[in-house]
């Protein structure tokens, strides 16, 4: 795959996409947050195994085998908002003080070009800082590659794969979204 | 109600009074009672430790818990499997850190020792096999046979799940299990009756949550008393069949504890004939098509034979599974009094087709797990029980277990087994009631008394 040299427009256009999406979950914005999906979306977060040097080709749990932190598509994403929203949600009630920071975003792959780009590839890092109640905080910290593709010109979510750097996960759920 | 407060001397019977329903909140989260239940559950009971799918291959190993101690599960190249103590015997060192893979030898990355797995070039699995400087620097004085791993004694493979047992005077694990095992049949066996043909799905869904152990196997072998906790869910209906709710339905369910062994279901009593088919997985037609049709292999295969299907279950102390939707293990490892690590595979029938096999691993993790909606509730509630226990106050007062004392009948077509209607609290009472009889330190003879009689009862 070419390394994508990406323009520094559409760059800055990538970028605030993400951190407009990061507001939007984190003033709980959810339906709103839904709509930057497309409908055929796959949301999937595999789990990562400690695996000796030379194995790393299994250090991921497989896509569409095996199990996974959370395989998500618009239907059950929706779910997952409809629930937050019934306000009886206990993992979210009382809700939850939310940040996502999300950083070194680079765009890997624009198609067709740069000029008028229909689907391009990125990377970045996100930090989603959770903290509960009184004393309860998880730091969850991780690597994202999405795709996003154009609908009557808006960029949408087709693609989110989302590589959390835990193994055992050191939090007591995942009520969030990545 | 409040209990006595506790002391270092305090009898277990006090603060455990299980049937009358009364459980001091003192057992979820003193240090003592934690560093006893180390002793004299975890290494005495029988423990799921995995499952075969996960060590297929000679060599194979996967590592897992038994209580606070790390083990390591292999199969050697002679197909034996066995259970190892995962600590270097020089200096302590965790001589295995992946989680799983395929080795002859561990090696320790501290000082050099290794160990063999394999039975052909060592006379027992786990012997150390390579001591570096062995002539140089120990002369050749050290008696290497006495330094092997630590072997768990007692290992059992169940229909693919792995059991052990750190207690050589330990009953079997069939023994020890009893009629609790028609249910795991039931979670463990093809849909279409046949022995054995589930299969785990790829990978372990291991979490931390800062409860203490026991709120989850006592709310899996028969809790349906909380409901209220996965409201939401119902609301939104989550079910593989569409609509309202979170599973397909599942009639004739009533909870079943074995009164002398601590297990327990929710599930239904044991029949000869099958039920009428009931639509599961309604919402996609070529996956219920799938179901259709192994309940009518079903009703085929298994005659009139005594057959049970189950919800949730828990097999004493810390070992709990769903036979249908989701059908899944889960275990609670003890990390500290008010910590546990929960860990989770799921099953599917192993010759089903991929399509069927997909779409259940979308529901299971949609449904349990750390990101499951339902199961993310559960852990709301038991790290927040576990945390306003904890008071000097608090400890002092009972947890209440009183609905449906006195209630129970027993079920003839099983042994030990009692029932009392959907929801009661009488599983908790068996549940606790057994863990009061381990802490106690009873020995064998003690602990099997009831069942042994039992089953000479019913051999009379």
């Amino acid at each position: 795959m070419r390394e994508a040299k990406a323009g520094l427009e559409l760059q800055h256009e990538v970028e605030q996409f993400f951190y407009r999406e990061a507001d939007l979950l984190d003033d709980r914005q959810f339906n709103a947050w839904l709509e930057l999906f497309s409908d055929d979306v796959r949301y999937w977060m595999p789990i990562s195994m400690n695996v000796r040097f030379g194995d790393e080709a299994s250090e991921l749990t497989r896509e569409r085998k095996d199990s996974a932190w959370m395989d998500e598509g618009k239907e059950t994403l929706t779910q997952r908002v409809k629930q937050i929203m019934t306000g009886i949600h206990w993992a979210e009630e009382p809700k939850s003080r939310m940040s996502h920071l999300i950083t070194n975003v680079r765009i890997v792959e624009v198609t067709p070009d740069d000029e008028k780009p229909e689907r391009i590839s990125t990377r970045c890092k996100f930090l989603v800082y959770r903290n509960r109640l009184h004393d309860e905080v998880d730091v969850l910290i991780g690597k994202r590659k999405d795709t996003l593709r154009r609908f009557e010109g808006s960029w949408k979510i087709c693609r989110r794969e989302i590589y959390l750097d835990q193994n055992v996960l050191l939090a007591k759920n995942l009520t969030t979204f990545f | 109600m409040a209990a006595p407060p506790f002391t270092p001397d305090s009898s277990i019977r006090t603060l455990v009074r299980a049937d009358e329903g009364l459980v001091s909140r003192e057992v979820f989260v003193s240090d003592t009672i934690f560093q006893r239940e180390m002793e004299r559950i975890f290494s005495r009971a029988w423990l799921f430790i995995g499952h075969e799918d996960f060590i297929q291959k000679p060599n194979d190993y996967f590592v897992s818990r038994m209580g606070l101690d790390s083990v390591i599960l292999t199969r050697d190249p002679q197909n034996r499997i066995h259970v190892l103590l995962n600590s270097c015997m020089h200096r302590g060192m965790k001589l295995c850190r992946y989680d799983q893979g395929n080795t002859r030898a561990f090696s320790c990355p501290y000082h050099g020792w290794s160990y063999s797995i394999d039975g052909r070039l060592v006379e027992r699995p786990g012997e150390l096999v390579g001591v570096p400087g062995f002539t140089q620097h120990y002369r050749e004085k050290l008696d290497k046979k006495n330094w092997g791993l630590v072997r768990v004694p007692q290992v059992y493979n169940y229909k693919g799940t792995i059991w052990a047992n750190w207690d050589e005077n330990a009953p079997s694990f069939l023994e020890y299990i009893g009629d609790m095992k028609y249910y795991l049949d039931a979670a463990l066996d093809h849909r279409d009756g046949r022995s054995g043909g589930s299969e785990v799905i790829g990978g372990v869904q291991r979490w931390r949550i800062k409860c203490n152990w026991k709120f989850a196997p006592e709310n899996f072998i028969g809790d349906m008393y909380h409901d209220i906790s996965h409201r939401s869910v119902d609301m939104v209906g989550i079910g593989p069949s569409g609509g309202k709710g979170r599973r397909d339905k599942f009639s004739r369910r009533a909870a079943v504890g074995f009164k002398d062994l601590g297990h327990g279901v929710i599930g239904e009593l044991p029949h000869r004939e099958e039920g009428p088919y009931v639509p599961v997985f309604a919402a996609l037609p070529e996956v219920e098509a799938y179901y259709r049709k192994v309940y009518e292999d079903r009703v085929r295969n298994l005659g009139n034979q005594l057959r049970v299907k189950n919800s949730t279950g828990t097999v004493f102390p810390n070992m709990s599974f769903h036979g249908r939707q989701p059908r899944t293990i889960a275990t609670f490892h003890p990390i500290s009094p008010t910590e546990m690590e929960m860990w989770r595979i799921y099953l599917v029938d192993r010759d089903s087709p991929d399509h069927v096999k997909d779409a259940a691993r979308h529901y299971y993790l949609r449904y349990s797990g750390p990101g499951g909606m339902t199961e993310s509730d559960d852990m709301e509630n038991w790290s927040y029980a576990t945390e306003a226990s904890k008071g000097s106050i608090a400890r002092r007062h009972y947890y209440n277990y009183e609905m449906g004392l006195g209630y129970a009948v027993p079920v003839p077509e099983l042994r030990g087994a009692m029932h009392s209607g959907e929801v009661s609290e009488e599983n908790g009472r068996i549940f606790y009631r057994r863990y009061a009889q381990f802490m106690e330190g009873l020995d064998w003879n003690e602990l099997m008394r009831a069942d042994r009689e039992e089953r000479g009862r019913v051999h009379a």
